[in-house]
């Protein structure tokens, strides 16, 4: 039986190894996203990036077509995740594997890219162990460190904040966002007076404002994830008289992105924020990239968009750099080291980390003829990810 | 046909009568068999089916015999998959006893349940397994520290199976080690439900008072099946992990709890082979119709279920059951087949 086995296995390994899928002329790329359920959109605004990248640059680079097989893992499914990447390495034969919003999925995902060594393109998936899954991972989104670390360190020296209160969202990225500014803050004197966290599905905030209040603090820190929340935050800060001229409110992207502001309305007025992109940003590259997915899409693009978009961009410049070759240790070793101008503004790969390395935009929610914007007013430059920045190599 | 002789000869005689094996057992076994040889590349897929079946069997034991309705069977599930998560992380990735250990402790975590379970029935029951759902997910998300929270479990590693079959990026170790779980543990369920035990479980099913009166007790019996239950889908969450490697928080998901229970009702609950034909056709079938469409695949999925619980209220198998049983299919078969003429 056992020799049965290994035969067939064997056999299995030959055919694959034998019929390189690259040598029709298509590079295939099964990208892994969540289209379904409670993160449905976020699958969805990825995918719109990756097709106004293939809409403005083509589908063809380098006398290859490329070719996307698109699938759906749902939620938080690992599991699902890792099925699937291993069915499009072993049946669908594709050369790259992209995608993945989650980051339990984008683990399960580095597995498979271990194993058949074939190069992933981590396009969302924020937390910073996600890259040491696989030699051949590399990310185009941004690490959550990235952008609470870099945050907590400015608002204690250039922000001139000594001492905040901390609130937020008991689940797994406000949790990383929390140890990440306090972290930061703490190393460059600030003090966190006190702090909280409250429910993910949280109808009123009244209460742990108005502990926050009695605290009288210089400034609240805060993280909420998009949705419904932004709103009833608002409206918690404006009840309990909170002005935020006064008690400097400082938020992560999520916090006043599109949908959030619309939400708030004026009550998000003055709030601080850190993030890596915004699509009111007048650079003339995002402006045209904004102008090509509105016609394209029907709306704006968000961090997901710019995620997927910048990470097309990855594969195409390495799939032009490796020079036609297609195998994992080629793309890789053409991607580490990328430096590009994407609408984001300027960002590169770090070829020791094979992670992102980008500006990270300190902006203030203002009214721009009218209408609520983040307004960058600083900005941080060529940040790396601090977490494995500290990994002993 | 025997079984309608063996009820008039004696309960001894029927229950003899059902664990005979019919042809269309073995075929069916058989025929699991074939992804190997037909579908090779889909094994991966095929051993997800497996688990999934196992699940919708355990389910079945408590739901489709003892008529305990339950909206967390995922609880026990994500219980025995964080067990052999955690067990393998922290340096015994032995498969066959990381199974033993997680389906023992998912079975005993059943066997506290089952001392409040075995008190209520219908939708008092459904509240309590759809809090006690939530609250062990919420246990998970909160110990970080031993689960990995919302990030999943890191650094699970599962040894090659037997010291010899790797894991392979194919599936092959994975659905053999599935199938032959999920068909070890199929046979115990068949042995437990044609048992005088599983009689009295379908006694209580259909009137637990009257089961009291002729003195049969129904608690003790709840209580048994609710924890061989809870074991079984504590295997079935383990193997999840192993054949994997991963762990997370979508072991205890609500969605979960549902999707098995969708499938057992899609299959037909009280049938054995009801979970694993409804795994089959709902994971299959998600499978083509999301490769379709990624983005709406939900749509087909539901309008499936919509069909086939208004026109086979029973599930998959009670509808084919309900012809095999018909009076014109007996006659038709009868003239087909002269040699079986009915008694």
């Amino acid at each position: 039986m056992r020799k049965v086995l290994i035969g067939i296995l064997g056999a299995t390994a030959l055919a694959i190894g034998a019929s390189p899928a690259s040598a029709q002329g298509t590079v295939k790329i099964g990208v892994i996203m969540t289209l379904s359920g409670q993160f449905a959109d976020a699958g969805v605004q990825m995918q719109n990036g990756v097709k106004t990248y293939m809409q403005q640059f083509g589908d063809t680079v380098g006398g290859k077509k490329i070719e996307l097989i698109v699938k759906d893992s749902g939620g938080m499914a690992p599991d699902v995740a890792k099925r699937l990447a291993q069915e499009l390495v072993v049946r669908d034969r594709v050369d790259i594997l992209a995608g993945f919003v989650l980051t339990p999925n984008a683990l399960a995902g580095g597995d498979v890219s271990a194993e058949a060594k074939k190069f992933m393109v981590v396009m969302n998936a924020a937390t910073s162990i996600v890259t040491t899954k696989s030699p051949y991972i590399v990310r185009s989104s941004v690490t959550l460190p990235q952008v609470a670390e870099t945050f907590g360190k400015w608002a204690a020296t250039k922000g001139g904040v000594k001492k905040t209160y901390s609130m937020v969202t008991d689940y797994g990225p406000g949790h990383d966002f929390e140890a990440g500014f306090h972290r930061a803050f703490k190393e460059a004197g600030g003090e966190v007076i006190g702090q909280v966290r409250f429910p993910v599905a949280n109808p009123d905030f009244s209460a742990f404002i108005q502990r926050a209040k009695d605290l009288n603090p210089e400034s609240i820190m805060i993280f909420v994830p998009g949705g419904a929340q932004p709103a009833a935050l608002g409206k918690a800060f404006a009840e309990r008289g909170i002005d935020p001229n006064k008690t400097k409110i400082l938020g992560s992207g999520e916090t006043t992105a599109e949908q959030a502001l619309k939400s708030m309305g004026d009550a998000s007025l003055g709030i601080i924020t850190a993030w890596h992109y915004d699509y009111m940003s007048k650079d003339a590259k995002n402006v045209q990239f904004v102008k090509l997915y509105n016609d394209m899409h029907k709306r704006n693009p968000d961090f997901f968009s710019i995620g997927g978009y910048d990470g097309m961009h990855v594969i195409y410049e390495s799939l032009k750099k490796a020079g036609g070759k297609t195998d994992g240790d080629s793309l890789i070793a053409a991607a580490k080291g990328l430096k590009w101008d994407s609408p984001r503004g300027p960002m590169s790969i770090d070829p020791e980390t094979r992670d992102v390395v980008q500006t990270i935009y300190i902006r203030k929610v203002e009214k721009v003829s009218g209408e609520l914007t983040n307004v960058p007013f600083d900005k941080v430059e060529n940040v790396k990810d601090p977490v494995k920045a500290r990994m002993p190599r | 046909m025997t079984s309608t002789d063996g009820a008039l000869a004696g309960p001894q005689q029927y229950l003899r009568a059902q664990q005979r094996w019919r042809a269309i057992e073995i075929v069916f076994w058989l025929s699991l068999l074939l992804p190997f040889v037909v579908t090779p590349n889909y094994l991966v897929l095929a051993s997800q089916v497996a688990i999934t079946a196992l699940f919708a069997l355990s389910l079945d034991l408590i739901l489709g015999y003892a008529g305990i309705v339950s909206l967390g069977h995922a609880a026990f599930f994500g219980f025995g998959a964080y067990t052999a998560g955690i067990l393998s992380k922290h340096g015994w990735g032995e498969p066959l006893t990381g199974l033993l250990i997680s389906g023992f402790a998912a079975g005993l975590l059943g066997y506290l349940m089952s001392f409040i379970i075995a008190r209520f029935r219908h939708l008092a029951l459904i509240m309590i397994t759809l809090g006690f759902g939530f609250l062990l997910l919420e246990l998970a998300n909160s110990l970080g520290w031993l689960t990995g929270g919302a990030d999943g479990l890191q650094g699970v590693k599962t040894w090659p199976l037997l010291g010899m079959f790797k894991f392979d990026l194919w599936g092959v170790t994975s659905y053999w080690y599935s199938l032959i779980v999920l068909f070890i543990l199929f046979l115990v369920c068949r042995r437990l439900i044609n048992s005088p035990f599983g009689l009295s479980l379908r006694g209580i099913r259909e009137n637990a008072v009257r089961m009291r009166a002729v003195g049969a007790e129904s608690r003790a019996h709840l209580q048994k099946i609710y924890t061989i239950s809870a074991a079984i889908a504590g295997i079935a969450g383990a193997l999840l992990t192993q054949t994997t490697d991963t762990v997370s928080l979508g072991v205890l998901n609500f969605e979960r709890s549902a999707d098995v229970l969708v499938i057992l009702i899609l299959g037909g609950a009280g049938r054995l082979y009801g979970g694993i034909i409804g795994a089959i056709i709902f994971l299959v079938a998600r499978d083509q119709f999301s490769g379709i469409n990624p983005q709406y695949w939900y749509f087909p999925i539901g309008v499936l279920l919509v069909v086939v619980v208004l026109f086979l209220p029973n599930g998959i198998l009670g509808g084919l059951a309900q012809i095999v049983e018909s009076e014109r299919w007996q006659r038709w078969t009868a003239n087909l087949t002269p040699w079986r003429k009915k008694p």
